[in-house]
This record gives C-alpha cells, sequence and structure tokens, in this order.
C-alpha cells in the first residue's frame, strides 16, 4: 500500500522531469526561435569587469558581451539586437536549460561534467583562462619556482586550494596557505603584507590588481597552475545553432590572423587574398550553409571586430585590466587561439 | 495604644527650586544616579565617534570631482568617499537600463504619484474618497502606460469597458435573482436572456477575429452587456432603470466607437521599454509600491476567509497563507522565472511575475498580522454590531476591521519596510535593483579601487534607510493620530 503510494509519487517526478527535459529538447531550431523575437538573447554575468558588465551609461561591454553582439551582428546586422539576460553564478545553467536565453556567454569554464551531466555544448574557448600569482616587486621573484616556502592569500570555497597543493607537491615546493572567505578580504589582507603572493584565476588577479593602492608595485608571474577554459555554451540537441556560435568566434579569430579588422574591412573586400574574399563572403556559399548570409563574417567585423580588438579593448592593453594575451594569442604567435580554415 | 490622625491640612509646598525643565530633565533622565551617569556618557561618546566617523568618511576625506579612478586615488590612501563614482553611476543606479531620453516619463510618474499620495497621507486631507480612487483606481494604469509604453489611449478604454461590462454583468446576476420571485412569465424571459448572453458571448468572440484576444474579449464582454442591459429591471423603480440603460448603451457605444477609431486613425503612441530594461531604485520603488499596495487587501481577504466558518475557505486559505510562508520568497521568483516558462507557453512579462510572486508573498504575511488583530476584537463588538442588525460585510467593515486595522499598524509597517528591503532579490530574475546594480556598478574596472566599496554602501545604505525611516516615522504619526495604545 504505501510502497505503491511511493511508486505513484516516483511516477509523478518523472513524469513533470519528463516534460520538463523535453520541452526543452523539443525547443526547435533555435535560430529560427531567434529571427522570430527579432534579437538574441544572450545569458551574462551580474558584472564581471572585462567580461561582462553595463558601463555607465547602461550599455553592456566586455569580452563575454562582444561575442554575443558578433552573433547578433551575424544574424541581424545588428549587433544591439541583443537581450542581455543577467545570471548569477547559480542560476546560469538553469537559465540555459530552461530556455530563458539562446546562449551562455559568461565566463563558464568548459568541463566534462557540464557536456556530460548538464546537457550543455561548449565548443570554443574565447578566454585561456587559469589560477595566477601576483607578488610585491620587491620579493624580486620572476617566476613561481622562487616561490618556495612563501605564504599565499587565497579565497576558499573554489578550486584554487586543491590546484595549489597538487601544484608545490609535484614540483616539491613548499608553502603556506591563508584562506579568506570572500576575493576583496583576501586582496585586502594581501595588500597588508600578510602573505607574499595572492593567487586565483588570472583574469581575476588582474582585476583586483587594479584595486590595489599601488598596483605598479606588484607584478602578476607569467605562470598558470590549472586550466580554465572559458568559453560560450548552448542547449545540447541543436547542432545548427551550436556551428554559428562556433563559426562566430573561429570568424573572428580568423579576421585577426588575415589582418581583418573593423578599420579596413571594407578596404579588405577588394582583396585579392583568396581566404579573405571567403572569409567576405565574397566567394563561395559558406554563410548561406551556415543558415546565414554570405557576408556575415564581414558583418562581425564590421560591427564589433576581430578576436584581438575586442581582446585589447575589453581586457588587454587598452583597458584598465590590462591583461597581456599570453596564451590567448594567436597559434601563430605561440598562443592556443587557433580557427579551423573558412572554406 | 494610639492611632495617629490628621487633624489638619499639610500646608502646600512650593515647587523644588532651579526646576527649569533643561534641569528636571538632565537630572531625572540622564544623572538619576551615578550608573546612569556613566552610560549616558559612554553613550554620548560612542555616538559621537560613530558620527564623526561617518562625517570624516563621507564629507571631510571624501573626493567630490573627477571622471575615473585616478581622482579617488587620494582617498585611497585615507578612507574616504569617493563620490564622482555614485555621480557616473547614478543614471545607473536610479534608472537601470531604461533609455536617458525616456527618463523624464519615470520622473512623471514619480510626480504626479508624490501629489496624490502626500495629501493622501495627511490625516486631516480633504477629498481623500477622490484622492483613493485617484491613486489606487487611476494612477496604476497611468504609471503601466508611461512606464511601458505603447498606444496611449487602447488601455484606459479596455479598462474602462471591461469595468462597465462587469458592473452589467453584476446588475444582471442581481436581477437573475431577484426574478425567482417573480411570476413565471418572467422567468422564462429571464432563460431566454441567459440564453442570449451565452449567444452573444459566442458572437463576440467569433465575430471579431482581427481584432487581438483581449479587444475579442472585450467586444465580447460588450455585447454581453448590451444584451443584460436590455432586460435589466432593477427593483429601485422604472425612471432609474432607464437612465442606467441609457447610460451603459452610450457608454458602450462611445467605447466601441473609440476602439474603432483609434484602431483606423493611427492613434498616439509612447515607445515601449521592455521591462528588462527598467532598473535601479525605479525598479525598487515599482516592486516595493506594488507589493505595499496589493498585500493590505489580499491579506484582509485571506485573514477574513481564515476565521471564516465555511470550511472549504478556511482550508483553502490556511493551505494558501502555509504554503507561500512555508517557502522562501527567492523559491518563489525562482520558481515563476525558471520553471513556469516550461510549463507555459506564452508566459507573462518576468516583472509581472516577479510582482505577483511579491504580492501574494507579501499578502500572506499580512493575512498573519491581520489576524491578529481580529482576535484581538472583543466578542462585544461583534454581538453590538449583530444586535444593531448589520450583516457580515457591514459588521466587518465598519465594526470590526477598523479597529483590527488600526490596533496592528506597527505590525504591518514592520512588514512593508521588510518587503521594501526584500526587493533586492529581484536580481534573480536578472533586473538589476537598486542594490544589483550598485554591484555592478563595482565591477567596472574604469573605476576599481580601495574606496569603491564602502562608498557604495554608504550610498546604497543611507537610499535604504531613508525609505525606511520615512515609513516607521509616518507609521508613528498615525499611530498618534489614532491612539491605538489607549494612553490616557
Amino acid at each position: 500500500m504505501f510502497s505503491q503510494r511511493i511508486k505513484n509519487l516516483m511516477g509523478c517526478v518523472f513524469a513533470a522531469v519528463t516534460v520538463m527535459t523535453s520541452s526543452a529538447a523539443i525547443a526547435g531550431p533555435t535560430l529560427q526561435k531567434i529571427k522570430d523575437r527579432g534579437e538574441l538573447a544572450c545569458g551574462v554575468s551580474q558584472g564581471i569587469g572585462g567580461f561582462s558588465m553595463p558601463d555607465s551609461s547602461g550599455k553592456w561591454t566586455g569580452l563575454d558581451v562582444d561575442l554575443c553582439r558578433a552573433i547578433a551582428s551575424a544574424i541581424f546586422d545588428d549587433p544591439n539586437k541583443v537581450q542581455f539576460v543577467a545570471l548569477s553564478a547559480k542560476d546560469r545553467f538553469t537559465a540555459l536549460q530552461s530556455g530563458a536565453v539562446d546562449l551562455l556567454s559568461r565566463n563558464t569554464t568548459w568541463t566534462m561534467s557540464r557536456e556530460s551531466a548538464l546537457g550543455m555544448s561548449f565548443s570554443v574557448v574565447n578566454f585561456y583562462d587559469g589560477q595566477g600569482f601576483m607578488a610585491n616587486k620587491s620579493l624580486g621573484v620572476s617566476s613561481l619556482k622562487d616561490l618556495s616556502g612563501a605564504t599565499v592569500c587565497l579565497t576558499s570555497g573554489t578550486t584554487h586550494e586543491m590546484n595549489l597543493a597538487d601544484y608545490f607537491r609535484t614540483h616539491k615546493l613548499k608553502y603556506e596557505a591563508i584562506v579568506f572567505v570572500t576575493a576583496d578580504e583576501t586582496i585586502k589582507a594581501f595588500e597588508a603584507n600578510r602573505c607574499d603572493v595572492y593567487s586565483a584565476d588570472t583574469s581575476a588577479v588582474y582585476a583586483q590588481k587594479s584595486k590595489l593602492k599601488q598596483p605598479d608595485e606588484y607584478v602578476v608571474l607569467p605562470e598558470l597552475i590549472s586550466k580554465e577554459p572559458l568559453g560560450p555554451a548552448v542547449r545540447q540537441g541543436d547542432a545548427e545553432w551550436g556551428n554559428i556560435v562556433k563559426w562566430t568566434h573561429f570568424a573572428m579569430i580568423n579576421a585577426e590572423e588575415l589582418g581583418v579588422n573593423r578599420a579596413n574591412v571594407v578596404e579588405m573586400r577588394k582583396s585579392e587574398n583568396p581566404e579573405i574574399r571567403r572569409l567576405l563572403g565574397l566567394e563561395g556559399n559558406l554563410g548561406e550553409s551556415l543558415g546565414l548570409s554570405k557576408d556575415w563574417a564581414d558583418r562581425i567585423v564590421r560591427h564589433v571586430g576581430n578576436y584581438g580588438e575586442i581582446f585589447e579593448a575589453n581586457v588587454g592593453s587598452q583597458s584598465p585590466l590590462g591583461i597581456k594575451r599570453g596564451v590567448n594569442s594567436l597559434w601563430s604567435n605561440g598562443g592556443l587561439q587557433y580557427a579551423p580554415p573558412i572554406r | 495604644m494610639e492611632t495617629y490622625v490628621q487633624s489638619h491640612p499639610i500646608p502646600v509646598a512650593q515647587p523644588p527650586k532651579h526646576a527649569s525643565p533643561l534641569g528636571r530633565w538632565l537630572r531625572h533622565e540622564i544623572l538619576a544616579s551615578p550608573i546612569q551617569a556613566v552610560g549616558t556618557l559612554l553613550g554620548l561618546s560612542l555616538a559621537l565617534t560613530l558620527i564623526w566617523a561617518l562625517v570624516d568618511f563621507t564629507i571631510v576625506n571624501a573626493v567630490w570631482t573627477g571622471s575615473n579612478r585616478a581622482a579617488c586615488a587620494m582617498v585611497d590612501q585615507q578612507l574616504g568617499a569617493c563620490w564622482p563614482f555614485i555621480k557616473d553611476k547614478l543614471g545607473q543606479l536610479m534608472y537601470g537600463f531604461y533609455p536617458a531620453d525616456a527618463r523624464w516619463r519615470v520622473n512623471l510618474v514619480y510626480a504626479v504619484g508624490l501629489v496624490l499620495l502626500i495629501p493622501l497621507l495627511h490625516p486631516r486631507a480633504r477629498y481623500k474618497l477622490h484622492l483613493s480612487i485617484a491613486f489606487f483606481g487611476l494612477f496604476p494604469l497611468f504609471a503601466y502606460v508611461l512606464l511601458y509604453g505603447g498606444p496611449v489611449f487602447r488601455p484606459w478604454l479596455r479598462a474602462g469597458a471591461t469595468l462597465v461590462c462587469f458592473l452589467a454583468l453584476t446588475c444582471l446576476a442581481v436581477h437573475l435573482k431577484l426574478i425567482n420571485e417573480q411570476p413565471f412569465a418572467r422567468q422564462v424571459r429571464a432563460f431566454g436572456l441567459v440564453v442570449a448572453s451565452i449567444v452573444a458571448l459566442v458572437v463576440g468572440l467569433a465575430i471579431a477575429p482581427v481584432f487581438e484576444v483581449a479587444d475579442r474579449l472585450n467586444f465580447a464582454l460588450l455585447l454581453l452587456c448590451l444584451v443584460a442591459l436590455a432586460e435589466n429591471r432593477s427593483p429601485r423603480g422604472e425612471d432609474r432603470v432607464w437612465a442606467e440603460r441609457g447610460f451603459c448603451l452610450a457608454w458602450a457605444g462611445f467605447v466601441l466607437g473609440l476602439s474603432c477609431g483609434f484602431d483606423i486613425v493611427a492613434q498616439p503612441a509612447l515607445q515601449i521599454i521592455p521591462t528588462s530594461q527598467w532598473g535601479g531604485l525605479f525598479v525598487t520603488l515599482v516592486v516595493a509600491t506594488t507589493g505595499i499596495v496589493a498585500s493590505v487587501p489580499i491579506g484582509i481577504v485571506l485573514a477574513l476567509a481564515r476565521r471564516s466558518s465555511a470550511p472549504i475557505i478556511r482550508t483553502l486559505a490556511i493551505g494558501f497563507i502555509e504554503i507561500v510562508r512555508g517557502v522562501p520568497l527567492i523559491t518563489i521568483l525562482f520558481f515563476s522565472t525558471y520553471m513556469l516558462p516550461l510549463f507555459l507557453d506564452q508566459p507573462p512579462d518576468g516583472l509581472v511575475r516577479v510582482l505577483i510572486g511579491v504580492s501574494l508573498f507579501a499578502g500572506a504575511y499580512m493575512a498573519e498580522i491581520i489576524r491578529g488583530g481580529l482576535q484581538a476584537i472583543p466578542k462585544g463588538q461583534y454581538e453590538a454590531a449583530a444586535s444593531l442588525g448589520l450583516g457580515y460585510s457591514q459588521t466587518m467593515g465598519l465594526i470590526v476591521l477598523p479597529q483590527a486595522i488600526r490596533l496592528v499598524i506597527p505590525g504591518v509597517v514592520n512588514s512593508f519596510i521588510g518587503l521594501f528591503k526584500d526587493t533586492t532579490l529581484v536580481s534573480v530574475v536578472s533586473i538589476f535593483d537598486l542594490l544589483g546594480g550598485m554591484r555592478a556598478a563595482f565591477t567596472d574596472p574604469a573605476w576599481s579601487g580601495p574606496s569603491i566599496l564602502y562608498t557604495g554602501f554608504a550610498f546604497t545604505g543611507m537610499i535604504y534607510f531613508g525609505f525606511c525611516y520615512l515609513m516607521s516615522s509616518y507609521s508613528r504619526l498615525m499611530e498618534e493620530h489614532l491612539r491605538v495604545d489607549h494612553r490616557t
């Protein structure tokens, strides 16, 4: 009798889950939905400097935001046809699964479990992040190897502690960790010389560095000890839409590689280089096979820019963050950013 | 054995010397005993320290001008407020993403709201009924048209038409109820009337497929209203009936004519600003005001239902109150934001879902506060009302509720203040309220610096404190005015 009731209850739960998952899966081709709606719903953060945040005039800016604008440019020829939905780290996956956003471009690390268990699909990395270190220049360190016996300030509740322990153990270095609850406490303690080095994801290290009283007295060490590939995610089950997101990023990388930028894209239409001509849709029909127009990549570069441009403007040398290109350089410059050819 | 008997009156004594009001206050309230004196000194020094720290931070050490973080580099060293940061972000903090060239609409709504609200809040103001109708009935519609945008006149027409139709339907219902007491021939006619109404409804829904759904429904209701009026005979006398009929027919014709006219001629329309672009203090006020205004009637109805003797109504009220109170507000908001779209094809607007969720949530709490007041009313009041021949609605409306609500003002205002601060939870539905906007502003690398965090929280703290203090001061004023605590 009782077990029967439990079975009934389980049945209800399963039915509910099935309804939820199936309605998410049969949401249909996302591109058509976006065109019907007239704008792209893009999930961004509630404020991460350089990646996605509203500026003083209420305009969304950042590296992740520019990816959304690039996709909107490719679809609508208008970078402003984006509805930015600000999501907390907790709500972001639910929002994507429920269809509240078409795309998650929110500083999200590509991991196996997020693809295997959460139904996300990642395909490109628009920022290679990783755990990094910052030290006072007066310490005279230039590499992690010099840090044996150092005290390290870091924030609890992240994977940073584990990464740190692993790295120092494998390299047979001694260290002492001082752990704080919030990022602001951590950086204040570091500033008060409670520890020799500060450790967090590189993008956060640079953001925190700008909050110091004398930012110029500190140096960010070149090594990264963990992999945090950040990239856009879509729902599984709509490969056509996934392709559009993926190739928008690749188009920006290829444009940088080919020297096509916002300023010269109109000029470049006269170029004889077949690769540039294919990129800008002057030869072949690649854009239409994606479900877009022929000049999709031309639109992206014209409205938003190539990858190098958006990197430098949002997080790189032209921004207060001043993050070095480093691993995010093009493969031809020794970095990891590599795009398959457009042909 | 002697007994002492006072044989003559004690002479009247002079008042104590040096008893100026200030001196007495100092002696009796402040320095009555050594312990009290020490306590006074300690409290005074603590207060001065805190006030001095505040003045130091917000005024003495503060930076007032500049355009980026370099301007505030100076206060980074000595802990002062960086006001140019607030100035730069003020638009975001007050209006969110609401377009700058449309912000006059928000300001106009503020102005009209204040003009209506201030006399309404005055205990001895005149024309309270008119003001109440204007503030609770017309102002929300006005605010909607102005804040959201779209056609300027259509919402008024729709609301008016719907209201008239429902009035007419109420007439019809009363009429049908009375008709039971009428001769058989009239009962037959009443039956015919019901059939005609249904036909009218169907025709109305089918005949106007060119209009939007809401218009079609309105049209159907109008037809129904016409049929009802054609047969409506109030028991109050023939001349009055004709007056009512004429008025309703004229109104229906007017509304229909206007609707059609405006659909043909282009009507003035404001630019639509979707609620996803609303934000800042503005959205905080929208959510808080809606929740506060809606929670009182919801609370009264639920409280009365919970004390009702009808078991189904009582059980439903208890179930609703306990379920809503037993779930955190954030869960309700989260569910309505991310789960509802999975079940509904066209879920209502995100902010509307939040407003409904917040109103129901606050209503459930309000119900229990008001129920407390209802339980404090002695049984004699009910019996007195019954002995005067008052019915349920009259007893409650004239005798019980006015006393009960007067008793629970502190609890009600407590709930309002809590609700005002709970509005920060709307950040889960991707709306930047005042605090959310501030947190987003913190992440701007153009401004990042050690003093930004303190400045931002000091500023938001002052705004929240200002609003909450106003509310509690007003409640004290009202209590004073109504003399609820039966002080002699």
